[in-house]
């Protein structure tokens, strides 16, 4: 945090420059990103673009039924021409469909949950920084009592209660993470109120939306950003695993927990290669996890590892 | 400290206690009438008045709750909805495997990681490091059923070393039980552990950066002597932390791994009570959970204040 409040300093005393932006806002910094970061942006690029063009290039339906037999080995031609390159499932499905299917559903739900966990989170931890008193007292003893909490233990306990569907995994996840974010944006949110520049926008009589969205928001943006890969993990996994215990996703729709769910009996049952069928929807999770890691951990060293000590 | 230890247990309590709040209210939350659903079709509303009187269904919520945590209190679970069994049996054996498995895996996993998170801390920056590091990455990135999998994949179906399912028997013999558990045990050891290198290699390289290690290096300090001498003793306090954090993380982890190998353990039981929407089990069991979680939480807490000689006398 320092050394950014020296360099804007530093720019505000060269008042002679002309400004592309406000002089107060903070320094632009250039991120260079190692062969691991660029693999990890690649792939995670990959999944996205999946997410909106998926279903359209994807050969088959997700619940279309093409054969006879189930767990067909990578490669093995279907019926009525054409291939299954990643083999078919437990209904006679292509796998490679399904997974570019699921995309959407789990890459698509999990970065909705986890924006909506970072707005609820964000402007509750920022809230609590500024206000302090009773609103950061009341606000934080409902985090910790929802932190308390195993967080598969409470998704369970909600999807019993309300039932599951789309709308409500993403609340349960959101609010589930919101209360992770929440803590992490306020000791951001703490950390900046005490600098200088903060105490001098208030000299000055500014607003305290003002202060929060040019002094204290633009600071916290680089370590916030980096949490929220790593909070995209976590809810990609949650909601994976709900959908693996059967609780989350629900069929005909394809998502990648529950495809490793319902094609676990291939590791017992399919003959040759096709006892891979519940491992390609796992790689799929694995790589798009991994890959963000990736990208974190290049951002996370060059602000000096900080981020990922707090995060361990 | 005591007033520190004593604040942190209370505070623990309150925890729990809203915890218990939050299970009841989000069970009770289900739509639909319970009394209706457990009497099915041939309900008549005078028996639908008769169940929910002798249930005390029609007593307001909060009368309710009071009643199902008193009961819970004094060890009566209820009776589940599914058979009519009482709770507290079914839930007796289960628990026991459960403990049995999680058990286990503290036995393995902790001297393991706690070894290999000083080995990486020792030596940080070599090969042994980096394999170390971007191993537990790997590991802790990917969902624990993928890693189940993968597992079975390997040991069961190629190799056919290990049964897929677990298979947990009273008459079973020793080996026979070994055989029948190692699955689940390996796959949550690998788990656990992952974490739990990584935190162990943190908390020892953060203390490293401290003054007074900084101190016994430029006095000319041998590494091993600074690490084992100086570092060491200092770690212990995070390091039962990480212990008991990673253990509270078991919970969650126990709920995948049980269902995959069909263990007959609690979580089991669990996941089937949310699938026939048991409530009565599934409030028992997530207290269950919930209740180990808070309380392992709090003694990582209390053990961070014990290991700290500045919180333990303070001025």
């Amino acid at each position: 945090m320092t050394d950014t409040s020296q360099a804007a300093e530093i720019e505000n005393d060269q008042e002679t420059t002309i400004y592309d932006e406000l002089p107060d806002a903070p320094p632009k910094k250039q991120l260079k990103l190692t062969w691991t970061g660029k693999l990890g942006v690649g792939v995670v690029a990959f999944w996205v673009i999946m997410v909106f063009i998926g279903p359209y290039i994807a050969p088959y339906d997700q619940a279309e039924i093409l054969d006879m037999d189930s767990y067909l080995p990578p490669g093995a031609p279907i019926d009525g021409g054409g291939t299954h390159w990643l083999g078919s499932d437990k209904n006679e499905r292509d796998i490679l469909s399904r997974i570019m299917w699921g995309a959407r559903m789990t890459v698509g739900i999990s970065f909705v949950a986890t924006l909506l966990a970072y707005l609820m989170g964000v402007t509750a931890g920022i809230a609590a920084a500024v206000k302090k008193g009773w609103t950061d007292m009341i606000l934080s003893r409902i985090n910790d009592a929802i932190l308390s909490l195993p967080t598969i233990m409470l998704g369970l306990l909600i999807v019993v209660a309300l039932g599951s569907s789309i709308p409500i995994l993403i609340g349960t996840a959101a609010v589930i993470y919101a209360s992770s974010v929440y803590r992490i944006a306020r000791a951001y949110g703490q950390e900046i109120m005490v600098m200088d520049y903060v105490e001098s926008a208030q000299a000055r009589g500014e607003t305290i939306w003002w202060i929060i969205f040019r002094e204290v928001l633009p600071n916290a943006a680089m370590p916030l950003a980096t949490d929220f890969g790593l909070r995209l993990v976590f809810v990609v996994l949650f909601i994976s695993s709900l959908s693996f215990l059967g609780l989350g996703i629900q069929p005909p729709d394809a998502d990648w927990g529950s495809m490793v769910r319902s094609n676990l009996e291939a590791m017992q049952f399919a003959e040759g290669w096709g006892v891979l069928a519940p491992i390609w929807p796992a790689l799929a999770i694995a790589s798009f996890t991994i890959a963000i890691n990736l990208i974190v951990d290049d951002i996370s060293a060059k602000s000096g590892g900080d981020l990922a000590k707090k995060m361990i | 400290m005591q007033r520190m230890v004593l604040q942190r247990i209370l505070i623990g309590l309150v925890t729990l206690w809203v915890v218990s709040v939050l299970v009841f209210v989000m069970t009770s939350l289900l739509p639909g009438d319970v009394a209706a659903i457990v009497l099915g079709q041939s309900a008549t509303p005078e028996t639908l008045a008769a169940y929910r009187a002798a249930n005390g269904l029609d007593q307001p919520l909060i009368f309710q709750y009071f009643g199902w945590l008193g009961n819970m209190v004094t060890g009566d679970l209820g009776v589940s909805k599914a058979g009519g069994a009482k709770i507290s049996d079914l839930i007796s054996g289960r628990l026991g495997n459960t403990m049995f498995l999680a058990g286990l895996v503290a036995i393995i996993s902790v001297p393991i990681s706690v070894g290999l998170g000083l080995l990486a801390a020792m030596y940080p920056g070599t090969w042994i490091d980096r394999s170390l590091t971007f191993g537990t990455l790997a590991l802790i990135s990917v969902p624990d059923f993928f890693i189940a999998t993968f597992a079975v994949l390997v040991l069961a179906v190629q190799l056919g070393w290990l049964p897929a399912i677990a298979n947990v028997a009273p008459e079973n013999t020793f080996w026979q039980m070994a055989r029948g558990i190692a699955m689940p045990l390996i796959v949550l050891v690998i788990v656990v552990a992952a974490q739990m290198i990584r935190m162990t290699r943190a908390g020892i390289l953060n203390v490293m950066n401290s003054p007074y290690i900084e101190m016994a290096i430029l006095k000319g300090v041998k590494k091993k002597r600074i690490i084992l001498r100086h570092a060491f003793f200092n770690t212990i306090g995070p390091i039962v932390n990480v212990i008991a954090l990673n253990l509270a993380y078991l919970v969650s982890g126990v709920v995948i791994v049980e269902t995959i190998f069909s263990y007959p353990g609690l979580a089991k039981l669990m996941i089937d009570g949310v699938q026939t929407r048991d409530l009565p089990l599934v409030q028992a069991t997530a207290m269950i959970f919930c209740g180990t979680y808070v309380i392992l939480i709090i003694l990582a807490d209390v053990a961070a204040i014990l290991a700290n000689p500045r919180l333990r006398n303070p001025k």
